[in-house]
């Protein structure tokens, strides 16, 4: 196994060298390719044209009687194009769509070129022809020639991809209006299916018929993930499908007798599984970061409303709330809501009574700071604002606002608050007669200035004059 | 290129005996009309009568089954360079990882011609059509992001960086808000001013009567074309919505507005 190694770093052996060209031609056109297949969804016709070359690849081997690289190319070609020009055929002249007409194409090619290639098997130029190996690939058998065909391949898609970008591009995206533009949309769609076929055929012997739609179809959905730009996703897709072409070609070569191809896409498919689950934004697990830090926000925030409600209920008499109480008004345990004023104090919104240390757990007090009250005021309001919208603006009744105040609360923002207190104007008690804590209340806390003692707001609220006198 | 055309008398859009089929089934019966110069047009009628079909076949996207079209006098691909065709918002992929300045440079794709880059002046030509839908601030957005509205005003400025004397619009007033439909209006009219000429598909008949100079009633033929004036009448509407049980309470609505409008003119 090491030996193997140092075989493949060392880059002295032909076969070696050779397989990695080869898999870095093979990645970078099908990176290309695959990039419009995926965003044109035109997967399944990657997958239908590279299976329906098998039978020309060996009708090409029976006419010539050799594993001449020009013929096989050319046999794999015709069918290929063969391929796909039936499918759209039966999609025009029946009343089958294109999923059904693309597995019949596929299925029913492949079919008839599996049978071909066994028999050519038991037919004597065949048995040693290494023919067999096309169908999942074996990048230690490249020749030179081989390599010729793919590096002239590999350019020519190149060449036309750079000087067509541009009409390739709005052919993609918009295909009426690149025809209305009068362009021969014809003669791109034939150029693309021409290069995209001779892009599958020089792939074979490196990845095998079976699995060379992959090598196109799983990088560039990779850089799908990664990438809101065209050409970005190109320049990624090409790279992601070099890389597990090399690694590909580099397991096959440590294990003599697994086939290359499937190799290669189980290297791409795990980097597809990796930037699946990984991605900045669109990843899995960063949005599962996401909806966890929204849901920790909702429950601190939750927290810091039943202190409110919990002071409120006292009249904002006292400065302070015991766990008791809180847990009382959270209906949840000691134990949970010491863990929640735990986590207020971890924030800075509010800090555990002094005396406390000796107290025992339903007696220890928490005491909210100036941001912890402006927070918990903020959320109280932006609760009874809605309520109080949703009564006068949406006809909803009273006693049917709450459920939804209680997720909304979360969401809005301080422009949206504004603008409902406006259409509102600027209201002072929410559908159930309980005051709305005012800007002013959230900047100055009760417990260092009256509250709402700046503004006479009657002597009917639960707190006020209480706390007035 | 367009130069030559100003000095051509011919009109923008002729349509001669145009018959289109689908899938064997009739979409247009030999549709006859011709559109000045400078013109608003509606294109009106119920679902299925073909006013995508019609708009299509003018660009040559479907073939007609017999008949013509003429594009300011040229038939076939001669005449494309000279006509900017905004298709419906959902026929395209919304996902597709290009940015609003991406597609309104396709706009210029048609000047600039095959196999060769966009220039200083087509980026010019960009930035000035983003500015006037207002869409500068977005320039860079994915298109997937943007709201109705927004990927309307995009479509509207990719054709307004074609810069093309006869417009061709379908639905472009499909799932807007009130205010982008405004906005949109207004643009429509400052290009007429410039003596642009207009076809829009449009399926609201209450507006219909206010923004269009001159109608085409559509339903599978030709049922009525001329000035909004003489063509928005109760019987040529019940004669192009007719038929369909329900649009006819929403006909019946409408001639009736029509029928107030005429009470308190007389």
């Amino acid at each position: 196994m090491g030996e193997q190694w140092m075989r493949f770093f060392r880059f002295e052996d032909t076969a070696v060298r050779y397989a990695l060209v080869g898999a870095l031609l093979m990645g970078l056109s099908t990176g290309v390719l695959g990039s419009f297949l995926v965003v044109r969804r035109l997967a399944m016709v990657g997958d239908t044209l590279s299976h329906a070359v098998l039978p020309g690849l060996v009708a090409g081997f029976l006419w010539v009687g050799g594993k001449e690289p020009w013929a096989l190319f050319t046999g794999a070609l015709l069918a290929g194009l063969l391929g796909v020009w039936l499918v759209s055929q039966i999609k025009a002249r029946s009343v089958l769509k294109e999923d059904a007409a693309l597995g019949l194409v596929l299925s029913g090619f492949y079919a008839m070129g599996v049978c071909l290639l066994t028999m050519v098997q038991h037919m004597e130029i065949g048995q040693k022809s290494g023919l067999d190996k096309i169908l999942f690939g074996q990048a230690a058998a490249l020749g030179l020639n081989d390599l010729y065909f793919m590096g002239g391949v590999t350019a020519v898609v190149l060449m036309l991809v750079g000087l067509f970008y541009k009409e390739f591009l709005a052919l993609s995206f918009d295909g009426a209006f690149a025809r209305a533009l009068g362009w021969p949309i014809g003669i791109f769609q034939g150029l693309f299916m021409g290069v995209l076929a001779a892009t599958v055929v020089v792939s074979l012997q490196a990845s095998g018929v079976v699995l060379v739609s992959a090598m196109l179809i799983i990088p560039a959905s990779a850089a799908y993930l990664l990438t809101q730009r065209f050409v970005k996703l190109i320049v990624l897709a090409s790279g992601l499908s070099m890389i597990a072409g090399v690694l590909g070609a580099l397991l096959s070569f440590l294990k003599p007798g697994i086939p290359t191809g499937p190799c290669m896409v189980a290297c791409a498919s795990l980097e597809f599984g990796l930037i699946w689950l990984l991605a900045p934004g669109q990843g899995i697990i960063p949005q599962w970061v996401r909806r966890m830090r929204v849901q920790e926000r909702i429950a601190l925030e939750n927290t810091l409303k039943a202190i409110y409600h919990v002071l409120e209920k006292g009249g904002f008499q006292l400065e302070t709330v015991t766990l008791e109480a809180l847990a009382e008004r959270r209906r949840a345990s000691l134990e949970a809501v010491l863990i929640e004023g735990q986590g207020l104090v971890a924030r800075g919104f509010a800090h555990f009574g002094s005396l406390d240390k000796a107290a025992s757990i339903e007696n220890r007090t928490l005491h909210l700071t100036p941001e912890g009250w402006a927070r918990a005021c903020e959320i109280v309001r932006n609760h009874r604002l809605w309520e109080l919208y949703l009564t006068h603006a949406a006809n909803y009744a009273p006693d049917h606002v709450h459920e939804d105040a209680e997720k909304i609360e979360h969401m809005l923002g301080e422009t949206i608050v504004r603008q409902l207190e406006t259409r509102l104007n600027y209201p002072q008690r929410d559908p159930h007669g309980k005051l709305i804590p005012s800007l002013a209340d959230m900047e100055n806390p009760y417990f260092s200035r009256p509250p709402w003692g700046n503004k006479p707001r009657g002597t009917e609220g639960y707190g006020a004059s209480t706390i007035d006198s | 290129m367009l130069e030559e055309l100003n000095e051509a008398s011919a009109p923008p859009l002729e349509v001669h005996d145009l018959t289109v089929t689908y899938h064997k089934r009739p979409a247009l019966y030999g549709i006859d009309l011709v559109v000045p110069r400078g013109q608003l047009v509606g294109v009106v009628g119920p679902n299925g009568a073909g006013k995508s079909t019609f708009i299509k076949a003018i660009m040559g996207v479907v073939k007609p089954a017999s008949g013509w079209v003429k594009l300011f006098g040229k038939t076939g691909k001669a005449g494309l360079p000279f006509v900017g065709y905004v298709p419906q918002r959902e026929s395209v992929d919304w996902d597709f990882p290009v940015s609003v300045y991406d597609v309104v440079l396709m706009g210029r794709y048609g000047r600039i011609g095959i196999g060769r880059r966009p220039g200083k002046a087509d980026h010019e030509a960009v930035m000035e059509a983003l500015e006037r839908v207002k869409m500068t601030p977005f320039m860079h957005r994915q298109i997937g992001g943007l709201s109705g509205g927004q990927q309307q005003r995009v479509f509207l400025a990719r054709a307004l960086a074609q810069d093309t004397p006869l417009y061709l619009m379908d639905e472009p007033f499909a799932g807007v808000d009130a205010a982008t439909e405004a906005a949109i209006i207004e643009l429509l009219q400052s290009l007429k001013e410039q003596g642009k000429t207009i076809l829009v598909v449009h399926h609201d008949l209450a507006t219909a009567k206010q923004y269009f100079d001159r109608l085409i009633l559509l339903n599978l033929r030709l049922v009525a074309y001329g000035e909004t004036a003489k063509v928005f009448t109760p019987a040529l509407l019940q004669k192009t919505y007719g038929g369909r049980l329900t649009i006819l309470s929403e006909v019946a609505q409408v001639v009736g507005q029509v029928e107030e409008g005429m009470d308190k003119h007389d």
